[in-house]
């Protein structure tokens, strides 16, 4: 394998230098264009949060510097923060290791054709189709304490969603919910897309199914896994609509992105504030970001 | 983080205060926040009234309550609607002061005369003229059902041991005595404005919310511990509960009494065919502290204010005095049952009893409050007392640290 691609490679590469002036343009359009609009709509409102988090801002009078002061506020006297830290650390935990085995799980019991799968399928699938806040609205139904579906069915009197202990439980509940569905149908691509061939190697060969799947498919499955990885970050990260919808994110359901919109949005805003916990946002999700493609990179160099 | 695109984008435009507006007379446009059918309709009806008054056209935008209120900032610095419905007290100063409101000084020139000096001092900046022409106020105060009372033989309570001793009464009968949702952050804050003033007077609310005093202070302390031995007839799990359902607890008979503003009512309008709502009551919070007796009262007041940006000023305040006049306010009191109307000289023939006692009991009040989140910085309000009252009620006895975090905010707030 290694001697065949180093024959081919400096071919490969020598063909790739020679652009005609027309590559060239193209080339630059194609990146540039896309360039500007990633640095003007991204990375530079980004940096617009960074400039702010380091001012005092109520959106109408003049922005006054103050230097590190919010942050030193975040961190000592604004109890909502750590709650809010926590909360998001739990959300991305349980989506990462709860949810997502459990779409996986979904996806190889429906990618085995059994009687009914389309409509299974489209059961699990359907709350993805949802909006958040909607699954939200559909949940505080279900949670509501003297009202709710699930304290009426079972004679129970839990408080749902006010006591602070279980709230962020509940509300996982229903978040995974959702969650599970986007990742069954990933998973369900990416198992369509296994050659049935290996898995029937992998059988003559004596292994049982869930050697089959651990040792043969899984492997195989790698790019979806990364994709499934990239996506529960990200909703670990994102997560707002639905505590937002349920109580604006207070007593127990306190989220980072929920106390970035519930300083920043309203009048009289806080806005460097609120800008200071967004830059925190910011710098977690390039943690994961740098990470990702620190690893991507090694990977191609390796090759 | 693409929030600060949006902050750019309000950025431009402000300035002083006090800018002169143009006087112009074409048509105008009536931004609204009343997206309810009861009260939208209600609009659309003085507005009609005054177009055929006028002969000016004027055409209205309705935005979602809560949309209009957390973009007003944004939309008073880009192309905002000539007259918008707002809020009076310190939201109502907030945005006069940054020269975003125009002056009606004028306007109350005409109208003056159809409203009380506490209207027009809630109608007055800090610069002494007038940005606010009031449309409706309602009143924050305990609330039952006259059958209930009757049933039992509750008496309503004057003093603060007399409506302990009927909620110990209450739960012996297996009622929740207070009724309690503060699912929202903000219910609770009418309990904390209602217990501040009997307990340490309207100017001290005033000093408190102004920034002038220390959420660490004996007298706010005494609040919260007054609070502390109420909190065992408060109904159980109130923090995921909203006011709506709250209510359903007060309507089934199965909660005795329910602090609130008189909104409340919207919940029995239409309930056992009406009767419900006939069967609806209430009394102003009882007397703590003599000094005080039950001299202030929470109704906060809903009205109108001018975009200082305005091209059609002379339209506009055509409109504003019409909106401050006794036919305009009677025409949102019938149509709206929960609320009643400021003008002193308006038709109340149509005024049910909850609206006639709504209107004598804050017209024998001396001191009239706004409600927390529109006597104190909005910022603090909804930043810091939201989470801070609700820790409060899930541990009570920590409320010196928590009153401690609000006093280390409060000071980082009230800077600027």
């Amino acid at each position: 394998m290694s001697t065949l691609t180093q024959k081919t490679r400096p071919a490969k590469a020598r063909k790739v230098r020679r652009y005609s002036t027309t590559d060239r343009v193209v080339l630059a359009l194609m990146l540039g264009i896309p360039a500007l609009v990633v640095l003007a709509f991204v990375w530079g409102p980004a940096l617009g949060s960074v400039f702010l988090s380091f001012t005092r801002w109520n959106g109408v009078t003049a922005i006054q510097p103050v230097g590190f002061q919010n942050y030193e506020q975040i961190a000592t006297i604004y109890p909502p923060f750590w709650p809010a830290l926590l909360n998001n650390v739990i959300w991305l935990l349980v989506l990462a290791l709860v949810a997502t085995p459990l779409g996986l799980f979904l996806a190889v019991l429906l990618d085995k054709n059994i009687r009914g799968t389309r409509i299974y399928q489209s059961v699990f699938y359907l709350p993805v189709v949802l909006s958040l806040a909607l699954v939200g609205f559909i949940w505080t139904l279900l949670y509501s304490q003297n009202q709710g579906l699930i304290n009426q069915l079972s004679g129970a009197h839990v408080n749902w969603l006010g006591n602070s202990d279980i709230n962020i439980w509940a509300v996982l509940v229903a978040a995974s919910w959702r969650h599970v569905g986007y990742i069954m149908v990933l998973y369900l691509a990416g198992l369509k897309g296994v050659d049935p061939s290996i898995k029937e190697a992998a059988s003559i060969d004596g292994a049982n199914q869930r050697q089959t799947f651990f040792r043969v498919v899984f492997p195989v499955l790698k790019p979806i896994n990364v994709i499934v990885l990239v996506v529960t970050v990200i909703e670990g990260l994102r997560a707002f609509d639905i505590v937002y919808i349920i109580n604006k994110g207070t007593n127990g359901l306190e989220l980072l992105s929920v106390l970035i919109t519930n300083n920043i949005i309203g009048e009289a805003s806080r806005i460097g504030f609120g800008s200071a916990i967004a830059v925190i946002l910011l710098v977690i999700s390039l943690v994961f970001i740098v990470t990702y493609l620190v690893q991507t990179f090694r990977k191609e160099d390796a090759r | 983080m693409g929030l600060s695109a949006l902050a750019a984008l309000t950025a431009c435009g402000g300035g002083g205060g006090g800018a002169s507006v143009s006087e112009g007379t074409g048509d105008i446009t009536f931004g609204s926040n009343q997206s309810d059918a009861v009260p939208k309709a209600a609009y659309q009806k003085i507005i009609d009234g005054f177009v055929k008054e006028s002969g000016s056209k004027v055409s209205i935008n309705t935005v979602d309550h809560n949309t209009f209120q957390e973009q007003i900032n944004s939309y008073l610095q880009g192309d905002p609607d000539d007259v918008f419905s707002w809020f009076s007290g310190y939201r109502m100063r907030f945005f006069a002061d940054q020269g975003l409101a125009g002056d009606i000084s004028s306007v109350w020139d005409t109208i003056g005369k159809n409203f009380s000096e506490s209207f027009k001092a809630a109608a007055t900046a800090s610069d002494g003229k007038q940005y606010f022409v009031p449309l409706s106020y309602y009143p924050w105060a305990v609330f039952y059902r006259k059958s209930v009372f009757e049933d039992k033989g509750y008496e309503v309570p004057t003093t603060l041991d007399q409506m302990t001793e009927i909620s110990t009464d209450m739960l012996k009968e297996g009622l929740d005595p207070i009724a309690f949702g503060d699912k929202d952050g903000w219910p609770a804050m009418g309990t904390f404005d209602i217990l501040n003033m009997r307990i340490n007077g309207y100017d001290y609310h005033t000093k408190l919310l102004a920034g002038e005093d220390s959420w660490e202070s004996d007298q706010v302390k005494e609040v919260f511990n007054t609070w502390t031995k109420l909190l065992p007839y408060h109904q159980k799990g109130g923090l995921g509960r909203d006011w709506q359902e709250t209510a359903q607890g007060l309507l089934q008979k199965k909660s005795g009494m329910y602090l609130l503003g008189m909104f409340v009512s919207q919940q029995f309008q239409d309930a056992e065919g009406g009767d419900a709502l006939k069967d609806l009551d209430f009394f102003t919070f009882p007397e703590i502290n003599p000094d005080y007796g039950t001299d202030s009262i929470d109704a906060p007041i809903d009205g109108f204010m001018m975009s200082a940006k305005t091209q059609n000023g002379g339209t506009a305040k055509k409109l504003l005095e019409y909106l401050g006049s006794a036919e305009a306010e009677k025409i949102n009191a019938d149509a709206d049952k929960g609320l009643v109307g400021p003008a002193s000289n308006m038709d109340t023939s149509n005024y049910t009893d909850l609206q006639k006692k709504a209107a004598e009991v804050v017209g024998k009040a001396k001191n009239i409050a706004q409600f927390m989140d529109r006597d104190t910085r909005p910022d603090f309000a909804s930043t810091v007392m939201i989470p801070s009252i609700q820790a409060f009620i899930k541990n009570p006895k920590d409320i010196n640290n928590i009153l401690k975090d609000v006093e280390a905010q409060k000071k980082a707030i009230f800077v600027g």
